[in-house]
């Protein structure tokens, strides 16, 4: 029977901050940690270690409400200050002009273009994650997506940052949309440059909405706890400021409970919930799919040889999910080494899975590379012919090789089991498709400038020192509001994971219709990590996995 | 514990000390306890009753008797809305109100306006959905009776409760304790307002 316990102590040696740290699994050979079943019949877990669902409500709150690890503070502090940085830069670009960027020619703006586009693309992982693969039913995403749509948001602010800074009068980005104002004129509806405002302005809105939808039962729950510490011990736990007397669970009970909007986990309230879910995630695929298409469009619809190719669309949204695929695993690799127990909640199997994604993705954006040129050859368009040579073999010859090899080359590392399940190779292949994806942008963008159809316009691009600054800075915001993420906000959707865990079957108890031979293999692997169902605090010993129903 | 009839609220009930019972909470302890309580507790005939779990259990909301959710119709009055407005926004600046030409096309060809009139119907859809949602449940709330006792809380952690509600028709103080224990109850409390 649960009594108001203080979990704080269960959460804490959870979490490894106080000792009991529970050891590592040796990986099995050919199940990894558990997870890598390859036989069909059998349903991999998607939760390891046999935890309760208490434990994994402590767990997870155990990343906001214990201490950071160590490494936190510093990482924070570093790219705050490099965010911070990169934030003076754009300062000097205001009160300077866009000149500081070396504007003197057509192709210099490439940069800020190309980061736009780079960035953007890897804030279409989170809503693939969230919408598609919730569609398709795909349960192992439940662990991922909280973290991948917060990426999603952080990109989609970094990306927003370029084309309001490159307008040239700042002040007068407002006029991006269509506000009435003293001139009486509108902006031109005609403009793929306007449907790009449309379309990553309700991108960011309805990303920012789903997130936060998602984390409104979480809120609920981080409230739960502090409220429930708060009637234990009035006092609220030590302050979180020196000589400020602020109770951290004073306000955590005031901020998660303003978030959770008084949610209270009622099943006809959970009824609705997952209807909506279930709608936005059915109305985020298409936006997920037009947004990388209409930023395509920008290049498409005008008459640049090289940008005006019908193939951009669908190529763009392979590539965005390629790059942002990439970058989810650039982040959660590391969290996962470095916070305790994540491993539980992000499998091998989740890695394997995404690196099968980034396979496919790498082998559409190839196959798009590869027709460009065999249309610019079929075509018989000499003006087409010559962007696609000179972009393989004019001076930016080693931008458009360093593209191909990031890739197309090196994802195909990926066909081979051992290096999809490595987590040190997944990050290096990641790292390589994260930079051949930025390489990408600034081939097409960069390439085709530079050799437009005027030869006065004929220019080689040269980043200046803010150029490079704001890029680097615009780094630093992302890994900033990631860590800020990690600390503060619920990491794993636990109702989510909670609900693809074998004991929460209704029906868990009774008719097993799972194969049992099997199923007790992933039982027994699952059960094998000693103490896990840690009694002290009255949570019940799980029930053993089962292979689900 | 003592009843009241009062003409304009109904049946009230009282504690002892004079406090309004909201209802009876019960606590269960697995997800599927709380399935087979809850299909208990609907075929008692209760209306007035809810089920609280930490995340959606599978096939709940048949065992409660919930009907579907008007929420899609919702949502789809305003996706359209916001395709009606986005489409009539772009022809009224560009056609009407100040008209431009723009690569020799009639200042009102539809078929440059199509992604913002996408866009526009996917951002209100995504609003109706999330706002029609709350709304639907009565959020947001930051008072209820429920979080107010202390055995309730761990709902959002491991634990399973139903409560059904002084104000239900078939609510019956003694009946629905024994229903509720009969369904396999750990624990059953009073709630008061």
């Amino acid at each position: 029977m649960t009594t108001i316990h203080p979990d704080q102590l269960t959460a804490q040696r959870l979490a490894g901050v106080i000792p009991g740290r529970l050891p590592d699994r040796p990986l099995d050979p050919v199940t990894g940690d558990g997870t890598l079943i390859d036989d069909p019949a059998v349903r991999a877990p998607l939760v390891l270690g046999g935890h309760s669902f208490g434990e994994v409500t402590d767990i997870i709150c155990g990343y906001t409400e214990n201490k950071p690890p160590r490494w936190w503070l510093p990482v924070f502090l570093l790219s705050a200050n490099v965010a911070g940085l990169g934030g003076l830069f754009i300062l000097y670009l205001v009160i300077t002009g866009i000149g500081t960027w070396g504007l003197s020619n057509q192709v210099d703006w490439a940069w800020d273009i190309t980061n736009f586009v780079f960035w953007i693309g890897i804030g279409h992982a989170g809503t693939l994650i969230s919408a598609i693969l919730c569609l398709l039913k795909q349960k192992w995403r439940t662990s991922i997506n909280r973290s991948a749509e917060a990426m999603t948001i952080f990109a989609v602010i970094c990306a927003a940052t370029f084309p309001g800074i490159h307008i040239g009068r700042q002040w007068m980005a407002w006029m991006l949309f269509p506000i009435p104002n003293y001139n009486a004129i509108w902006p031109n509806f005609r403009s793929p440059l306007l449907w790009d405002v449309f379309a990553v302005s309700t991108y960011g809105t309805v990303s920012l909405l789903f997130w936060f939808m998602g984390m409104i039962p979480d809120f609920a729950t981080l409230r739960d706890r502090a409220d429930r510490r708060l009637r234990a011990n009035p006092q609220g736990g030590p302050s979180v400021l020196p000589f400020v007397p602020v109770r951290a669970d004073r306000l955590r009970a005031l901020i998660y409970g303003f978030l959770s909007l008084g949610w209270r986990f009622s099943g006809r309230h959970w009824h609705r919930y997952e209807a909506a879910y279930l709608i936005l995630a059915g109305i985020s695929t298409p936006l997920v799919l037009s947004v990388h298409s209409i930023v395509s469009f920008d290049f498409a619809t005008s008459i640049l040889p090289g940008w005006h190719t019908t193939i951009f669309p669908p190529y763009f949204v392979a590539g965005a999910i390629f790059g942002g695929f990439a970058m989810v695993l650039m982040l959660l690799i590391p969290a996962r080494e470095l916070y305790p127990h994540m491993k539980d909640f992000i499998t091998l199997r989740h890695l394997e899975n995404m690196s099968k994604v980034i396979l496919t993705t790498g082998m559409i954006v190839g196959f798009a590379y590869s027709m460009e040129f065999f249309i610019a050859w079929y075509g018989g368009n000499v003006y087409e012919l010559f962007a696609f040579e000179n972009r393989a073999f004019g001076p930016y010859w080693w931008a458009y090789w360093t593209m191909i090899s990031c890739n197309v080359i090196s994802p195909q590392l990926f066909w081979f089991r051992r290096c999809r399940t490595s987590p040190v190779i997944i990050f290096l292949v990641s790292l390589a498709v994260t930079i051949g994806m930025w390489f990408e942008r600034f081939v097409i963008i960069v390439t085709s400038l530079h050799r437009a159809f005027l030869p006065s316009e004929w220019h080689m691009f040269h980043p200046s020192l803010v150029d490079i600054a704001i890029f680097v800075g615009s780094c630093g915001v992302f890994l900033m509001l990631f860590c800020l993420f990690l600390r503060f906000l619920p990491v794993f959707a636990m109702a989510e994971l909670k609900a693809v865990m074998p004991q929460a079957s209704p029906h868990a108890h009774g008719h097993d219709h799972a194969h049992p031979s099997r199923a007790s293999v992933v039982g027994a692997h699952g059960d094998r990590r000693g103490d896990a169902p840690g009694d002290p605090n009255g949570h019940p010993a799980p029930p053993p996995p089962t292979g689900g129903h | 514990m003592a009843l009241f009839e009062r003409p304009r609220t109904g049946r009230i009930y009282v504690t002892e000390t004079g406090e309004t019972i909201h209802g009876i909470m019960a606590e269960y302890a697995t997800p599927a306890d709380l399935y087979h309580a809850s299909e208990m507790v609907r075929d008692g005939g209760y209306s007035r009753w809810d089920a609280f779990t930490p995340f959606p259990i599978h096939g709940l909301d048949e065992a409660m008797g919930v009907g579907r959710t008007i929420l899609p119709v919702m949502v789809a009055a305003g996706g359209f809305t916001g395709v009606g407005l986005g489409y009539l926004m772009q022809w009224w600046m560009s056609a009407v109100d100040y008209e431009m030409v723009v690569q020799g096309k009639p200042p009102g060809a539809w078929q440059a306006f199509v992604p913002i009139t996408f866009e526009m119907g996917i951002l209100f859809a995504a609003f109706t959905t999330i706002i029609g949602m709350l709304a639907l449940n009565g959020l947001p709330r930051w008072h209820h009776p429920l979080l107010k006792k202390d055995r309730f809380l761990s709902s959002s952690d491991d634990r399973f409760f139903i409560c059904v509600e002084a104000q239900d028709p078939a609510f019956d103080p003694d009946r629905t304790r024994a229903l509720l224990e009969g369904a396999g109850a750990t624990s059953i409390e009073l709630v008061e307002e």
